[in-house]
C-alpha cells in the first residue's frame, strides 16, 4: 500500500456500505459490531499506510491527536475535514463533528432500519488506528445525519495508554 | 420534485446531477473493499460462491450507477445499440469509477455474441495477492457484477464473468434476444 502518487479513485462512493447492511444481517446489532470489526481491521492497517503518507511524529498530547485525526487523516482517506469540538474540561474527551460525510453521502435509511448506526465503521476505524499507537480509545457516534441531526458526529474518549509489552514467550 | 418522492429525507435529491465530485483516496477504497472481500469470504464455501457473493454486491452498485452516468455523460438519452453501449462501459463507466477508459475492448472471433473488456492491472486487484490454492480467484468479480448491471438494466441482458487472461478479462456474453434486435435494426 505504499504507493506514493496520489491515485484517486471514484468507486467508493457507489461501493459505500449499504451492501453490507443488507447482504445478509438481519438484527441491527450484528450490522452493528461487524461494522465495528471491519472498521477496526481496517484501522489496525490504516495506520501504517498513514505514518507512511505523511509525516507526523508522535503527538505530546491528546488535544494534537485530535488535530492530526481531523487535519490529516480525515483529509486524506475521506478528503473531508471535521471540526474538533467540545472538549471535556478534563481534556481527554472530544468530539469530530462532520458536516458532510462521505460514506452516508447517498444513503437514505430504509423505513424498517430508522435507528441503523450507520457509519459505525469509521468508529471502528478510529479506535483501531489508535490501539496501533498505543491509544485505547473509546469511540461512538452521538449524532447521525441519517437520523435526522444537523451533521455527524463522533465522540472520541482517551481510556488510556497501552504498555507495550513483549509478547509472551520472547525476550 | 415532489417531497412525497423524497421524503423530506436527502437534501440531495433537490441537486442538480453535476458531475460527481471528489475523489476518495485509494487506500480507503483498498481497505474497504478488502473487508467486502473479507466479509463475503466468511460466509461461502468455495471461490465460485464467493465470486458470486462479489458480482451480487457489484450488480447493486451497477444500478446505481448507471442512472447517474446516463444523466451526466449523455444528456439523460439511453443508448439502444449494442456498440455504443458497450462504449459507454468502456468509456465513461470506466472513467467514472476507475479514472480511466479501460484498456481494451474486443470481439470474440468465434462468437459474435461475446464481448471481452480487458484490463493489464485493474484497480479493484491492485493490492489483492490471491492465494495459491484458490488461483482461479478474481475479485474482478466485483466489477464484472457492475458492468452486468449497467448492460441488464440497459436492456441489454448479458451474463459477465471475471476471468485472468491478458491481467484480467471481463468476458461479456449476451443473451440471443440482443443479438436478434440488432440483426433487425442494422436491416432497417
Amino acid at each position: 500500500m505504499l504507493r506514493t502518487e496520489s491515485t484517486k479513485i471514484n468507486l467508493m462512493r457507489p461501493l459505500g456500505q449499504p451492501a453490507l447492511a443488507c447482504a445478509g444481517y438481519r438484527w441491527r446489532e450484528n450490522y452493528y459490531s461487524h461494522q465495528r470489526r471491519g472498521g477496526y481491521n481496517i484501522g489496525v492497517r490504516i495506520i501504517e499506510d498513514f505514518l507512511a503518507r505523511t509525516n507526523v511524529g508522535r503527538c505530546h498530547d491528546f488535544r494534537e491527536t485530535a488535530d492530526v485525526i481531523s487535519k490529516n487523516a480525515f483529509k486524506l482517506y475521506l478528503g473531508v475535514t471535521p471540526t474538533v469540538t467540545n472538549w471535556s474540561p478534563a481534556g481527554d474527551e472530544f468530539s469530530l463533528q462532520l458536516d458532510s460525510n462521505p460514506l452516508a453521502e447517498f444513503v437514505e435509511l430504509p423505513d424498517n432500519h430508522t435507528g441503523l448506526s450507520y457509519s459505525s465503521l469509521l468508529c471502528g476505524v478510529l479506535r483501531g488506528a489508535l490501539e496501533m499507537v498505543q491509544m485505547a480509545v473509546d469511540v461512538r457516534i452521538v449524532q447521525d445525519t441519517l437520523q435526522g441531526d444537523l451533521q455527524t458526529e463522533l465522540r472520541l474518549r482517551f481510556l488510556r495508554r497501552i504498555e507495550e509489552s513483549m509478547p509472551a514467550g520472547e525476550e | 420534485m415532489e417531497s412525497r418522492f423524497t421524503k423530506g429525507k436527502s437534501a440531495l435529491l433537490e441537486r442538480a446531477p453535476s458531475r460527481a465530485r471528489g475523489d476518495v483516496s485509494l487506500s480507503a477504497f483498498a481497505l474497504l473493499f478488502s473487508e467486502l472481500v473479507q466479509y463475503c469470504q466468511s460466509r461461502v464455501y468455495s471461490v465460485a460462491e464467493l465470486q458470486g457473493h462479489l458480482a451480487d454486491l457489484g450488480k447493486r452498485v451497477g444500478i446505481r450507477v448507471l442512472d447517474g452516468l446516463v444523466v451526466r455523460e449523455r444528456g439523460g438519452r439511453r443508448e439502444t445499440r449494442l456498440l455504443n453501449t458497450l462504449l459507454l462501459v468502456k468509456v465513461n463507466l470506466w472513467r467514472s469509477l476507475f479514472g480511466k477508459e479501460a484498456d481494451k475492448l474486443e470481439q470474440a472471433n468465434d462468437d459474435d455474441r461475446t464481448f471481452y473488456v480487458i484490463e493489464r492491472e485493474p484497480l479493484i486487484n491492485a493490492f489483492i495477492s490471491v492465494p495459491r490454492d484458490n488461483s482461479s480467484l478474481n475479485c474482478a468479480a466485483f466489477a464484472g457484477g457492475i458492468v452486468e448491471a449497467v448492460l441488464v438494466a440497459s436492456g441489454f441482458p448479458a451474463k459477465v464473468t471475471a476471468h485472468w487472461h491478458k491481467g484480467t478479462t471481463l468476458m461479456i456474453r449476451f443473451d440471443e434476444s440482443v443479438m436478434a434486435r440488432e440483426r433487425f435494426l442494422d436491416g432497417r
